[in-house]
């Protein structure tokens, strides 16, 4: 993956600015020792690394504020860094940049049950901010796979989602106000506890800009009573494209679960082996959870156990208790960890129309072959975010590149079925290359016309989410040093 | 009027434009700028339309009608209830699913699932310079590249006129009661409705008439778990007063009365819509003292009838939140401004964006500052 030469005149400035920096940071917010840098040379894509220049950890707004400036004055490329948990690359470092991690900014500032809002300081982690109100019975929904590390200002960078946001939606349908640094360190409040925020909609344009925008440094939530209860039905499938209808008419017959997820034949007898789930021997596993009380849930599984029986089902497990719940959802939440035991993989993210699954998954299928690579599919039914595992060899010279070249394809066929590249990693540097699969060079200008106004020197995650060629007129006139 | 009948002849005459357009769906929500009529009415037509995929698609002109009733035969609908102003403002005309999205025009369902502008997947728009733009698919979940689905909802033409909008749309309740609570202040009204709101009974919407000091409370699903989780929520509610249910056609009347605010319908004076945090209401109505108001979404959506001309604003001081003029005299408009002035880094970035979506400034001028 090609990222930009470093600035030289960049580089030479490094002494002035770790000066500079010192004087607004606590002495132990600045590294700039090689060794220490080195902590934050790759995010979860770690595929690609480079250590970046210096590294800063702001405990404040204001210092926030502070190194924003400086390095807006100075011309310094800026790399904001929640938790480095991104399978995008979204904070992979470039030599000539400043990463700002927010990690030190994990406070709880305010939670009020009776307005249903909590805000925190953006560091914070996406578990530990329903840890603030579990207490209390409420939750904070968007839960990506990574919520035990991941922080929320990555969440808002890359409106990240969850298995269970075709009910409660993704961050942007739960976020409600940001204060955010600008490049040039102006601090903005946008929206608050309130729940449109007046004028344009800005924090829906902040929210999955992927740190191109601005820095997030609070962040006022949306919080949940949580239901009564919740539990899942586990539906065995010999067939693929039967296990999509049954989705479809799951959906269509007005239940709405709060999560359908879809596990094929490779994952199913991988995770089984290594959760020891006790998953059916079939060729396609659905889990569909639904919540409420006791009896509503019955009904509800009821409902879609009689769907499923129209489908002919190899296997149907009501959970009837929370342990039945917690071993149907064994093996699906150890999916990734598992096939990561027997080898290296990359995971996509397309999302695809629900109606296209069958004819997706029997494509993916062929290319399998014609690739030699193997794929294991999880992902999120309901809502057709896909999460191909392509399996390579890490240490086999050029696999890694026929992984990427499989991946792509894949991506494309997402995009031509209707779909699109990505439903909830973002593209960072993983899919900045595909962006012209999907948009025209006028759907891709309108959205750089957009950092032109937040950032118009381009110093902020500049070599992101478009494709360099793209972007190059905009990074390149390297800005006037101070 | 300025008519194209299809998204090429629209960009042909915003390229020829020399002057100020006023960008208008059916012209029913009072919301078009300055300059000569151009209507996307006749951009209509329900693209595509997948209930097992609970996705559709349609050109921004198309009748919201249209859409209801397709959806209405697959037992969907959208799910953010769109209110419908002609009987608020006294206009006529044929409300349209661009209005409803350049509006973000959300109804008392706001509450509990979102706003139009998320349930919109996907634009397709013709900027200030006739360029087509699409952003977004039609997909429930996508961050592929910045999201200008959400900035384009609640931009009232002014960023671009769109010309196709993809939504999410959710299967309908299959019934519906409220939950209302008498007697109760303003103060105990909002406490009352968070109360609610609070508990895992899924309320779907929370209103407040401080007229008749009821606070109303929906609850919506499977008939049995609607009589269930009524009967649950009465109970918890206990504290704050002795419950009464309502349910099949006259909780379906009530509700629509709130969504369009009937309470306002043929009365005189300006209609305001303030957006604050739930629990900051009461306080606020004292501030204002309105002729009428309305409390939705909880507390955080008030109407508030004012005298023709008063400044609501000045009158609210300086508060979290903003207030729109949504009916008032082309006198009152020209003073106040239909929308809230921004703080400065704000309006900044705002007048920003409107340069360069629309660098000849053509496209509803002046409308949001």
């Amino acid at each position: 993956m090609e990222m930009p030469v470093p600035n030289p005149a960049v580089l030479a400035r490094k002494s002035r600015l770790v000066e500079r920096l010192q004087k607004v940071l606590p002495p132990d917010a600045v590294i700039f020792d090689e060794a220490e840098t080195r902590a934050y040379e790759c995010d979860a894509l770690t595929a690609y690394k480079c250590p970046p220049m210096l590294v800063v950890l702001p405990s404040t707004t204001q210092e926030v504020s502070d190194v924003l400036r400086i390095c807006h004055q100075e011309g310094v490329p800026v790399v904001p860094r929640g938790s480095g948990t991104s399978l995008a690359g979204g904070a992979l470092p470039t030599a000539d940049c400043v990463i700002l991690g927010v990690a030190r900014m994990n406070e709880v500032l305010e939670t009020d049950y009776a307005n249903r809002v909590i805000r925190v300081q953006s560091g914070r982690t996406n578990l530990s901010v329903s840890g603030a109100v579990e207490e209390e019975g409420f939750f904070y929904a968007p839960d990506p796979s990574s919520q035990l590390a991941c922080a929320i200002a990555g969440n808002i960078a890359m409106n990240s989602g969850g298995a269970h946001c075709l009910k409660y939606g993704v961050t942007t349908n739960n976020l409600l106000g940001v204060t955010m640094v600008m490049m040039d360190g102006t601090i903005v409040e946008i929206g608050g506890a309130h729940l449109d925020s007046g004028g344009l909609d800005l924090l829906g344009l902040i929210c999955g800009s992927e740190g191109q925008l601005g820095v997030v440094t609070e962040a006022t939530l949306r919080i949940l009573r949580k239901p009564e209860g919740a539990r899942p039905v586990l539906i065995g499938f010999d067939d693929n494209e039967v296990a999509g209808a049954c989705v479809s008419d799951i959906i269509k017959a007005g239940v709405l679960p709060v999560a359908i997820e879809f596990m094929d034949r490779l994952c199913i007898e991988t995770t089984d082996k290594f959760a020891k789930a006790g998953y059916p021997d079939c060729n396609a596993l659905l889990i569909v959870e639904v919540e409420g009380s006791e009896a509503e849930i019955d009904a509800q599984l009821d409902t879609i156990t009689e769907i499923a029986r129209r489908h002919d089902p190899v296997e149907l497990r009501q959970s009837k208790s929370p342990e039945e719940s917690a071993k149907i959802w064994l093996g699906r939440k150890s999916a990734f960890g598992a096939i990561g035991q027997i080898n290296d993989y990359m995971c996509l993210d397309g999302t695809i129309p629900v109606s296209s699954l069958p004819f997706v998954l029997r494509r993916i299928g062929e290319m399998s072959e014609e690739f030699g690579l193997e794929v294991g599919n999880v992902f999120h039914a309901g809502d057709g975010n896909m999460h191909p595992l392509i399996l390579f060899d890490a240490n086999k010279p050029g696999d890694l590149e026929l992984c990427e070249a499989f991946g792509a394809e894949i991506l494309k066929l997402c995009v031509e079925a209707g779909g699109c590249l990505t439903g909830e990693h973002g593209v960072g540097i993983e899919k900045r290359d595909l962006m012209t699969v999907q948009y025209t060079p006028e759907d891709l200008e309108a959205q750089m016309a957009v950092k032109d106004v937040f950032d118009p020197a381009w110093l902020l995650n500049p070599a992101k989410v478009f494709p360099l060629a793209v972007s190059q007129a905009r990074r390149d006139p390297a800005p006037a040093a101070a | 009027m300025l008519m194209p009948t299809n998204e090429a002849e629209l960009a042909e005459m915003i390229r020829a434009a020399t002057g100020p357009l006023s960008v208008r769906g059916g012209n029913t929500r009072g919301l078009a700028g300055p300059g000569a009529p151009l209507g996307v009415g006749a951009i209509s037509g329900i693209g595509l339309y997948e209930p097992g995929a609970l996705t559709l698609v349609a050109r921004a002109g198309t009748p919201l009608a249209d859409i209801e009733a397709a959806l209405a035969a697959e037992n969907q609908g959208l799910p953010f209830e769109p209110m419908d102003h002609r009987g608020l403002l006294g206009t006529e005309g044929t409300p349209t699913i661009g209005g409803v999205i350049a509006a973000n025009v959300s109804g008392p369902r706001r509450i509990a699932v979102g706003a139009a502008r998320d349930f919109l997947l996907g634009v397709r728009y013709v900027d200030g310079a006739g360029t087509v733009i699409k952003n977004g698919g039609r997909v429930m979940k996508n961050v592929t590249g910045y999201d200008l689905v959400k900035l384009m909802a609640g931009s009232h033409g002014t960023l671009g006129v769109m010309t196709e909008v993809a939504l999410k749309v959710l299967p309908r309740a299959e019934t519906a009661a409220t939950v209302v609570l008498g007697g109760l202040g303003a103060g105990a009204g909002v406490a009352a409705m968070s109360a609610a709101l609070g508990t895992p009974y899924e309320v779907s919407a929370a209103a407040y008439d401080p007229a008749t000091g009821e606070a109303m409370l929906r609850i919506e699903g499977f008939a049995a778990s609607v009589a269930y989780r009524a009967e649950r929520l009465a109970d918890v509610l206990s504290d704050h007063g002795k419950a009464e249910l309502r349910d099949g056609a006259q909780s379906q009347a009530l509700w629509r009365d709130i969504r369009d605010v009937a309470a306002f319908r043929g009365t005189d004076g300006d209609v305001w819509r303030i957006s604050v945090k739930p629990g900051d209401a009461p306080a606020f109505l004292d501030a204002v003292a309105p002729d009428a108001a309305l409390l939705d979404w909880g507390g955080g959506l008030i109407w508030a009838r004012m005298p023709e001309g008063a400044d609501l604003r000045r009158r609210a001081g300086a508060f979290a939140g903003h207030a729109t003029l949504v009916r008032g005299t082309g006198a009152t408009r020209a003073t106040l401004g239909a929308f809230h002035p921004q703080p400065s880094p704000l309006a900044a970035i705002a007048a920003g964006l409107r340069q360069r979506f629309d660098p000849r400034g053509i496209l509803n001028p002046g409308l949001m500052g």
